[in-house]
């Protein structure tokens, strides 16, 4: 189906191929997936992703959909936000969640590692300056246990700071009382995320069907993200 | 006095009940008075000691699933002065009843000494980390094993059809469901259950067809094992045990992918192997096999595996319910866990569905609900407990593995076990290649042909093939030859897989994962990748596994945790270990501030408790306790087996007190070696020991020089490189062995040992009054402190008495 749809713009879905890594059936798939969420327009806005139902319970909607608009995610050295994207910057940003091959050298690893990380981290890093603050860090994790009903912004900001401080410690080691540790550079965020297997756990498989039919069921379900507890008793 | 008195009567009453050997006996009798008035003395207390591992036991199963004891009404404890001889006319001042306590007493011997062994395992760590537990526990059965046959023993019988089944399989697989890592499991819940349930009926219909092929081979003479018969042995050997190979995956942190594939391979591999076992005897005894059984047995198949799974589910959310209104009556809160899971346990096998697949998923279901129901401590308690009694019942089968494997008649037919062994790996490792290239595309994380490779090659055999083959009917012609044939393959592949698959994981290098990460930036950065992969999911309009997750989670927040859950209060996984993470840090600050208390081991004892650093801080009291409540376990019940020796006229036969002695004389010689173990850091003992090392086997050797058994334990025990400990407390439980069962051949021995055996009471008891500690942690911890020293300062007393 998607497949065969996609086969008259073969020559332009090579070039997104090789550039992201997609094979053309999934290139196929998003393709009509981005239509189907732009309208059948060539690009892409905010509002669009903001009315998609499924999303609007995840607690983190804002920094997910702010992703999609940010050029530091497009692989082109850009900085700062824009206003809408087109269907290749879309498949690039999505390409960051592309499961790994299975034969990779360790430098391939390290990469794919790196590039993971990287889109994690100017999730956090809203300013682009370089570094998570504690402004920024805190904010994050307000939006993490915002599901989370009774509890507190005081609590948010008291995991934000233990957090901080546990960074400080491993990155900086022992620190003099008068020190004051500036914010997460991204080398400390790759130290301290350095035993999180993340080339094996931010993948989605994308897959080589046409799903936007059951999606489209399924979408109708609001209130998908009712409290982050429960993951607790799964995990 | 009143034990001269004690052993005259005793003398008396044991003068005329055997009329054959009054020669003999009366030498030995002289010589057993001092081990009378030991034991006369120490009856008493020793009754309470004995009682200790035994009440200590009966208090940690509170449950059904507890009884490895075979038979629970029976109280161990009671003692043997409750019924007077009738024949009497005077009041008996001292009668023994052995016959009323023979099954738990025994039952509870072997448990001691099979958990004496593992405490001796790790006393030196390197060897656990190179030779699996299984291994060594085998090994120390084949000794045992070794001991029993050269006495003309007989093993206990204990290992049957039922017993297994309803007592020793219940903990080990409510272990594996309580302990199955949950989000990894429902990660890759498909490829668990592929491999499990196609990968053993792939192994088991693959082997029994082509062992079929094979045995219409004329030269190998075993053309009267039918298809069926053929089925049901490769069902059975086709159930893998990796508990070996999970703790050297735990110990590399294998990644988690491979770990829990393997995990759930062997769980549910268990229920698949029980369901074709079952379906395979019934088949076995059926003349003819019509198609239309085929169908029915497929069926059949899913009914059982699917009915399991409902009550399960449905015992899960009793027990999660139950455990709601608990909060009044805490003590008994544990009670509930092992109540409904046996209950679920049994009711399948009332309706003879499968009965792992009812306790595993009841475990599965009520573990989170009643986790966050009942308190820290039941909380604690329930896995302490858990653990320990799947330990116990595997410890046992594989112990019992290694006696069989010497003491019954075997049936070798090289043609056949050779084709078993080859075709079971063939089988594997086929399976394996075809299974995971099926499995493979439907995988984020694909599995590479490292990850195959070890998957096949940890396909150990273990305690479950063991049981299901030594429990088959008698009906089966060829049980002898099955029996050996899994003992074959077992020894094969727990001893060289096993032992190899550690050098086998480093040296091709398999992608590890590291699992203990405890940092509240890990936690944190986990969520978010969780929810970014969520919401990056519906934007492009796929979905995987998060989002049934999520449609879980909706379902179970909004009803399930509402019913079952009585403080119904929502907590982010990252506020949890950030409570965690600050109780450890005030923890940490409370330890250095006030040194080693000892309150906070019991809080913080969830973790294992290593055993033995022989520490300063050890208290004197607990460890003379200790000591003295073994030495004196082992006088009494060495008293014991020489007046049963002695005495055949008694009510109890002689096989009583045989089948007692290998096993006491193993659990002298195993506390010997750990009393030794732990010795070489003190020097005083160290001379006292080697003094002793040296001396007895001399003079037990002296005395025994013509006796063709003893030189065949004491090469077995030269060559065994454990230590010169074993060598010794081998020779001397041998000869105990000895004595206690030729009664008419080795007069002198007995009476050696008899005068020897005071003064090696004595001298152990010395040993463990230096370096006890070891064994401290087990019973301690059951008993209150409070009540504990004071029976420790009454022990005290009554060994001052008696030493004065």
């Amino acid at each position: 189906m998607g497949a065969l749809q996609s086969l008259p713009d073969e020559p332009e879905y090579r070039d997104l191929s090789e550039k992201t890594g997609f094979s053309f059936e999934q290139i196929g798939i998003l393709h009509k997936r981005f239509k189907q969420l732009s309208h059948n327009e060539d690009t892409l806005r905010r509002d669009d992703l903001n009315t998609i139902p499924d999303l609007s319970c995840n607690p983190i909607r804002t920094q997910i959909i702010e992703a999609f608009f940010d050029k530091r995610n497009f692989h082109q050295n850009g900085e700062g936000t824009v206003q809408e994207i087109s269907f290749e910057e879309f498949l690039v940003v999505m390409s960051h969640f592309r499961p790994p091959a299975l034969d990779m050298t360790e430098e391939q690893r390290e990469i794919i590692r790196r590039e993971k990380l990287r889109f994690l981290f100017n999730m956090h890093d809203t300013d682009n300056d370089g570094t998570i603050t504690l402004e920024e860090y805190r904010h994050v994790v307000e939006e993490l246990l915002s599901r989370s009903g009774a509890l507190g912004k005081e609590t948010a900001k008291g995991i934000a700071d233990a957090a901080m401080l546990e960074v400080a410690s491993i990155s900086m080691g022992h620190m003099e009382p008068d020190e004051f540790y500036e914010g997460i550079t991204f080398e400390h965020f790759l130290k301290i995320l350095k035993d999180i297997e993340i080339e094996t756990r931010m993948n989605i498989r994308f897959l080589n069907m046409d799903t936007t039919n059951l999606c489209k069921k399924i979408n109708s379900q609001q209130d998908h993200y009712l409290q982050v507890n429960g993951e607790q008793k799964i995990a | 006095m009143i034990y001269d008195r004690v052993t005259i009567k005793l003398l008396e009453g044991l003068c005329h009940k055997p009329p054959k050997f009054q020669n003999g006996v009366k030498i030995v009798l002289l010589l057993l008075l001092y081990q009378m008035k030991l034991a006369v003395n120490f009856l008493t207390i020793g009754l309470v000691i004995l009682s200790l591992p035994c009440g200590s036991y009966t208090e940690i199963p509170p449950k059904p699933p507890g009884s490895v004891t075979v038979l629970p009404p029976v109280k161990p404890a009671g003692g043997p002065q409750a019924f007077p001889d009738a024949e009497n006319s005077n009041l008996p001042v001292f009668t023994m009843d052995y016959a009323r306590i023979q099954v738990p007493f025994e039952v509870t011997l072997w448990v001691l000494l099979a958990s004496f062994a593992k405490i001796g395992f790790h006393v030196y760590h390197k060897i656990t980390f190179w030779v699996p537990e299984s291994c060594l526990l085998i090994s120390i059965g084949l000794i045992v094993g070794a001991i029993m046959h050269s006495v003309h023993e007989e093993p206990p019988a204990v290992l049957s059809y039922n017993v297994f089944f309803l007592f020793m399989l219940p903990p080990i697989v409510l272990e594996s469901g309580y302990f199955m890592p949950t989000r990894p499991f429902f990660e890759n819940v498909g490829t668990v259950l592929w491999f499990a349930v196609v990968g053993t009926l792939w192994n088991s219909i693959g082997i029994g067809m082509s062992l079929y092929a094979v045995c219409q081979i004329e030269a190998f003479e075993v053309q009267d094992i039918n298809l069926q018969e053929n089925m049901l042995f490769a069902a059975i050997i086709s159930a893998v045990d990796p508990v070996a190979v999970l703790s050297v995956f735990e110990d590399v942190s294998v990644n988690e992918q491979l770990y829990i594939v393997v995990f759930g391979e062997c769980l549910f591999n268990d229920a698949v192997t029980v369901v074709l076992y079952n379906m395979f005897i019934f088949v076995a005894d059926m003349p003819v096999v019509e198609p239309v059984d085929v169908f029915l047995g497929v069926a059949r198949f899913f009914v059982v595996g699917l009915g399991g799974m409902g009550f399960g589910v449905i015992f899960g959310f009793v027990a999660s319910f139950t455990t709601r209104f608990t909060s009044n009556v805490r003590e008994i809160e544990p009670l509930f866990i092992f109540m409904y899971s046996y209950l679920a346990y049994l009711v399948a096998e009332l309706f003879s569905i499968s009965s792992i697949m009812a306790i595993v998923t009841c475990a599965l279901t009520m573990k989170y609900y009643v986790e966050e129901n009942v308190s820290q401590r039941s909380c604690t308690t329930i896995r302490h407990v858990v653990k320990m009694l799947g330990t116990i019942s595997e410890t046992l089968i594989f112990f019992f593995l290694g006696v069989v494997t010497i003491t019954t008649e075997h049936e070798w037919n090289w043609g056949y076990i050779m084709f078993t062994l080859l075709l079971a790996l063939v089988w594997r490792g086929l399976g394996v290649l075809v299974l995971t290239q099926i499995i493979n595309p439907f995988r984020t994380i694909p599995f590479n042909f490292k990850d195959q490779f070890i998957l096949g090659y940890g396909g150990l055999r273990g305690a479950i093939s063991f049981a299901l083959v030594f429990t088959l009917p008698d009906s089966i012609g060829r049980k002898k030859l099955f029996v050996t044939t899994t003992i074959c393959m077992i020894m094969f592949t727990v001893f060289i897989q096993g032992i190899s698959i550690r050098p086998l994981i480093e040296f091709i290098n398999v992608r590890r994962t590291n699992r203990n990460l405890e940092t509240i930036n890990v936690e944190i950065h986990s969520r978010l990748i969780e929810h970014t992969i969520a919401g990056v999911e519906d934007l492009c309009g796929q979905w995987s596994h998060y989002y049934w997750k999520d449609k879980f989670l909706k379902f179970n927040n909004r009803i399930l945790r509402k019913i079952l859950i009585r403080d119904n209060r929502a907590e982010s996984s990252i506020v949890a270990l950030y409570k965690k993470l600050e109780l450890q840090n005030a923890m940490e600050i409370l330890d250095t501030v006030s040194g080693d208390i000892n309150a906070g081991s019991s809080i913080v004892s969830l973790q294992y408790v290593y055993p033995l650093c022989p520490s300063s801080s050890c208290s004197f009291s607990l460890s003379l306790s200790l000591s003295l409540s073994l030495s004196l376990s082992l006088s009494l019940s060495l008293s014991f087996a020489f007046s049963l020796a002695c005495s055949p006229s008694l009510s109890f036969s002689l096989s009583v007190s045989h089948s007692l002695a290998p096993s006491l004389a193993c659990s002298l010689s195993l506390s010997l070696s750990l009393s030794l173990s732990l010795a070489l850091s003190c020097s005083l003992s160290l001379i006292l020991l080697l003094s002793l090392s040296l001396a007895l086997p001399l003079l037990l050797a002296l005395s025994l020089s013509h006796s063709l058994a003893l030189s065949f334990a004491l090469s077995l025990s030269l060559s065994l490189p454990l230590s010169l400990s074993l060598s010794l407390s081998l020779s001397l439980s041998l000869s105990l062995s000895l004595c206690t069962n030729d009664t008419h051949t080795l007069w002198p021995c007995p009476s050696l040992c008899v005068s020897l055996c005071p003064p090696c009471c004595l001298s152990y008891t010395s040993l463990h009054l230096i370096h006890p500690s070891s064994l401290t942690h087990y019973p301690f911890n059951l008993n209150r402190s409070d009540g504990y020293l004071s029976n420790t300062s009454r022990r005290v007393g009554i060994w001052s008495i008696y030493q004065g």
